[in-house]
């Protein structure tokens, strides 16, 4: 086990005008860890998302990330292309609608083959080869790697959003509500598709979900978010079993089951 | 050699939406359990063993005291420990059955027991899942179904399987006889007594006498604190 985190949050601060999106917000997360962040919408989940990943400035506090040769820096203070360049190699984004990452215009086996393309495979032939390996990966039929992405089904189209982005096998993903809007069938395929990925390639995950259950499924460890503020973390089971605080004791009982 | 213990353990619930009403649980629990030791929970429905045995699983969080698990030779304190900590423990040394199976969509019966295997490749977890729900009399051509339409007593033999499969040094059984027929019941029987024998430490909540009879070396009980008091 290792002490060295992949990333780090302290002291995270982040107004929208009088609302409070993070409010002195700390986080960690190790290598292959999962971590869901849970919440009511509004509570400054998906915000957290966006700061730890870089897509959004705190305006206060700092964001660590580890890279593979050990070294340490902070998320904020990088240059534009570097952050980029992080981006498209070590990390990886599942947004809650495929459209925001998939490029609509280029074929399922295209969206797939860009990201390694970008990390500079050139070779045609093992591009496609690799993006057939990973449609198959997400189910979906090779027969489909020409098609359009806007020939797929919501689901479909999730799933192709993750190939597109475990194709690099990042080290750290950022999952924003990953099955929202999903049908309940679709949704738990997806979840096992995702758990099962996640555990084979040992990617460590931030995940967005007001979804209890799905929280429960996938995470090692959960934070609670109120109104910006992290009211409860710990280990997934203890907090949905016995929650300590009001909100979450709310949360919880909230839910038919989960 | 002493794998678990705990030391004035206690647990309260404090239920913030009925008004703040806090109920006291466990209170002073000291107890422990060695290796190759079988140890049942006895008591009172209500008195708190369900309480006491996820408390020690770290599943919830003791008010007060410690637990202290011997994991790979060291004494790690579960009410102390990082999440993280509880999480390799779990992995390694803690095991658990619950009274039910939490089902994973679309994971047949064979893979969710093959995945609680530790230390074998894909293939001999498959194998070895295979031998124990057969032992377990679950047919072979349920092992490739998702269980969410099995029947309770076929769930919680996929369970036992899934609690057995680790072999982790410590086994924390929650009723794990409660829906069985009798041929099953002697099965699981056989395996708890096999698993004292390899040197396991267990703790067990066993409604059946003739279970905890056939099992327990000695029992710990749990009294509800309103008569201990």
């Amino acid at each position: 086990m290792t002490d060295e985190t992949l990333l780090s949050a302290r002291n995270l601060n982040l107004h929208f005008g009088a609302v409070p999106a993070l409010v002195n917000v700390n986080a960690d997360l190790w290598p292959g860890e999962v971590l869901a962040i849970v919440g009511e919408s509004g509570s400054g989940k998906t915000t957290l998302l966006n700061v730890l990943s870089g897509r959004m400035a705190p305006q206060s506090g700092t964001v660590w990330y580890r890279d593979s040769e050990g070294v340490q820096s902070d998320v904020h203070a990088m240059s534009a292309p570097s952050l980029r360049a992080l981006h498209r190699s070590d990390w990886g984004f599942v947004h809650q609608n495929p459209r925001d990452n998939l490029r609509m215009g280029v074929s399922a086996g295209g969206n797939v083959g860009e990201r390694l393309m970008a990390q500079g495979s050139r070779h045609y032939g093992s591009i496609r080869e690799e993006a057939i390996r990973w449609l198959a990966q997400v189910e979906i039929d090779e027969a489909r790697v020409d098609d359009l992405p806007r020939t797929f089904s919501g689901g479909m189209l999730q799933r192709l959003q993750i190939a597109r982005t475990l194709v690099t096998h990042p080290r750290l993903v950022f999952m924003d509500e990953p099955t929202g809007g999903l049908d309940v069938s679709v949704q738990a395929r997806l979840l096992d598709l995702i758990r099962t990925l996640v555990r084979r390639l040992g990617i460590a995950v931030v995940l967005v979900t007001h979804d209890l259950a799905v929280a429960r499924l996938l995470a090692h460890r959960v934070m609670v978010m109120q109104r910006g503020v992290v009211v409860e973390t710990g280990l997934t089971d203890q907090v949905l079993d016995d929650p300590q605080h009001p909100y979450t004791q709310l949360l919880v009982s909230s839910v038919l089951a989960a | 050699m002493i794998m678990l213990e705990t030391e004035n353990l206690s647990k309260t619930f404090l239920l913030h939406l009925q008004g703040g009403v806090r109920i006291d649980v466990l209170s002073g629990v000291d107890f422990h359990v060695s290796a190759g030791e079988c140890v049942a929970l006895t008591g009172p429905s209500g008195a708190g063993k369900t309480t006491l045995l996820r408390s020690l699983y770290g599943n919830y969080r003791a008010a007060g005291g410690a637990i202290r698990v011997r994991h790979e030779g060291r004494m790690v304190d579960i009410v102390t420990a990082s999440p993280r900590l509880v999480v390799e423990v779990r992995d390694r040394t803690l095991g658990y059955v619950s009274q039910f199976l939490r089902v994973v969509p679309r994971v047949s019966a064979l893979d969710i027991v093959a995945d609680a295997a530790r230390g074998l490749s894909p293939d001999e977890a498959r194998v070895k899942a295979a031998e124990l729900l057969r032992r377990l009399h679950i047919p072979t051509r349920l092992h490739g179904l998702p269980p969410a339409t099995f029947s309770g007593g076929e769930q919680q033999r996929i369970n036992l399987a899934r609690g057995f499969i680790g072999s982790h040094p410590i086994l924390l059984l929650d009723e794990p006889t409660a829906s069985l027929d009798n041929a099953n019941r002697d099965i699981v029987i056989e395996m708890i007594r096999e698993a004292r024998a390899s040197g396991k430490a267990i703790i067990g909540i066993f409604h059946d006498t003739h279970v905890r009879d056939a099992t327990a070396d000695r029992v710990f009980h749990v009294s509800p604190l309103q008569d201990a008091a």
